[in-house]
């Protein structure tokens, strides 16, 4: 019993000191990100990462996503003859939750581990340590374009994931399910406010940063050899996948109280 | 009147959670000497290269350049004092995904804000300076075989005229044709910038051809320490093993490496 009440305290002690570590390291790298000098470079190279080279994974999945929304939805309204709202279920579910959900855990796994295998790579063959010889603050360098540059890509991938997801959800609505065309895009329109994309883009710009936070905070602690690489890699992405679901609830709680 | 040392470490210690890597290390390094210090893997060499330029901060004791204490002191002086040390990795620690142009001229375009044509030119002079063939400036890191690499990586280092220059292990994986040729290029270097070398090496040839001084770490502190000809008579079997190569003697090499990870700073 006494063994069990110890685990339980040093996990809760772990878990709030990894905590701690996390947020001065987003803390920190969040004051480099507003203090000069600007690696312009750095971050567009990072921009062109995240968000052109993430198109088509992002565009794929929602496009799926929107279709199978569609098919699901039809089948489970018809049972109570409530088939002409799927149009607005798609788009609502696909702006408001799966656009950013979807988006948010695909780019977990491209960029998260991506940029915790190259920082984690230049931790164990000294780059970073090379850095600071060189008078350049790693966390200026490193972190701070690529967390400006997930929070920035991330609301953009989902816009465009928005638009195809709902494009998939029109393909299977209008040519497997009947719909009229002309009908299944006014009722895409006729429920959908403003205020439903921006939750959507709102979540999409704290997964970004998340990501990217999740990414260079296991890289840049990434232990020696490969095999600290390698797990570093897959904390990433595993933290990343938790924290995207955690603060989706978090996210949505405050502006459903609003 | 006594020359003011370039370097001069009094009572450095340090530790890694429960691991006391360097356990009070005193060394003096006068003006444009070159210091090689030796050891065993694990005995703290590299500990004690990166307390030299702030990339690790001591527990406790004292590092002086120029008289000058270096400890305790902010990060932007910590930035101004590393200005003025050029340092190699063991593996080059060139940035993969730059150009060798822009990995020679990083620090000067970032300091000093050189165009990209001046910071090319200034690439091609250095490393053409150290035997490379200008059209390399263009590749990258990965595309080199390890003794460009090396090479590349001295020219980052010297590019910007340092006074102190730091190598960590110049030659480990070369062949001796190539470490000679690398050895040969530290000691122009050395000559023409008119700086003060530590390096850290485990090659006892290379030692022989660079050093003005050996100092040997063991078990966190210096063991030996004096001119580089007196080193076959120290008198120390640690010494003696290690200089010799002797698999039998005092020296094992059963003590763990120390974490990069807990070495890392932010």
């Amino acid at each position: 019993m006494h063994g069990f009440v110890q685990n339980i305290g040093r996990t809760a002690l772990n878990f709030l000191a990894a905590f701690g570590r996390i947020a001065l390291f987003s803390v920190t790298a969040v004051r480099w990100i507003f203090t000069p000098p600007y690696y312009w470079q750095q971050l567009f190279r990072q921009i062109i990462d995240i968000g052109y080279f993430s198109l088509p994974v992002v565009g794929l999945t929602t496009l799926f996503s929107g279709m199978v929304l569609a098919l699901q939805s039809y089948t489970g309204f018809a049972r109570f003859s409530a088939e002409d709202t799927v149009a607005t279920v798609v788009v609502l579910s696909v702006t408001r939750e799966l656009g950013p959900v979807l988006a948010g855990l695909m780019v977990a796994g491209r960029i998260g581990a991506s940029m915790a295998a190259e920082i984690g790579t230049m931790r164990v063959t000294d780059q970073i340590d090379a850095l600071d010889t060189l008078s350049t603050r790693p966390m200026q360098y490193l972190v701070a374009p690529r967390l400006l540059a997930g929070t920035i890509c991330l609301p953009f991938l989902v816009l465009v994931g928005d638009v195809i997801g709902v494009f998939g959800g029109y393909l299977v609505g209008v040519y497997r399910l009947g719909f009229n065309p002309s009908i299944y895009l006014a009722r895409t329109l006729e429920y959908l406010e403003v205020s439903d994309v921006t939750l959507g883009l709102v979540k999409a710009a704290v997964f970004g940063f998340l990501i990217a936070l999740m990414g260079c905070y296991h890289g840049y602690h990434s232990g020696r050899g490969a095999q600290g690489v390698g797990r570093a890699t897959t904390n990433a992405v595993v933290s990343a996948s938790i924290l995207i679901l955690i603060a989706n609830y978090i996210v949505t709680t405050m502006f459903f109280g609003g | 009147m006594a020359v003011t040392p370039k370097i001069e470490l009094s009572g450095v210690t340090k530790s890694f959670d429960a691991n006391h890597v360097l356990k009070g290390i005193n060394l003096t390094v006068a003006p444009q000497e070159s210091l090689v210090i030796i050891g065993t893997s694990g005995s703290g060499k590299s500990v004690l290269m990166k307390c030299l330029n702030g990339l690790i901060t001591p527990d406790q004791g004292s590092i002086k350049i120029d008289g000058q204490e270096i400890l305790g002191q902010g990060r932007a002086a910590l930035e101004d004092l590393r200005r003025r040390f050029g340092m190699t990795f063991q593996f080059g620690a060139l940035f993969d995904s730059l150009p060798i142009w822009e990995n020679v001229t990083f620090r000067l375009r970032h300091q000093q804000a050189l165009d990209k044509n001046e910071a090319r030119d200034i690439a091609t002079q250095t490393i053409t300076q150290l035997g490379l063939a200008a059209s390399v400036i263009e590749q990258y890191p990965a595309e080199l075989s390890g003794g460009m690499q090396k090479r590349v990586a001295l020219a980052r280092a010297i590019v910007d005229k340092p006074e102190i220059l730091l190598f960590d292990e110049p030659t480990s994986g070369l062949d001796p044709i190539t470490g000679g040729v690398i050895d040969r290029l530290i000691i122009d270097a050395r000559e023409r910038l008119g700086a003060t070398t530590v390096t850290i090496s485990h090659d006892m040839a290379s030692v022989r051809r660079i050093a003005d001084k050996v100092a040997m770490v063991h078990n966190g502190v210096i063991i030996w320490a004096g001119p580089a000809k007196e080193m076959n008579e120290s008198g120390v079997p640690e010494v003696h093993q290690f200089v010799h190569g002797l698999a039998e003697g005092p020296l094992t090499n059963e003590k763990p490496a120390t974490s990069p990870a807990k070495m890392a700073t932010s």
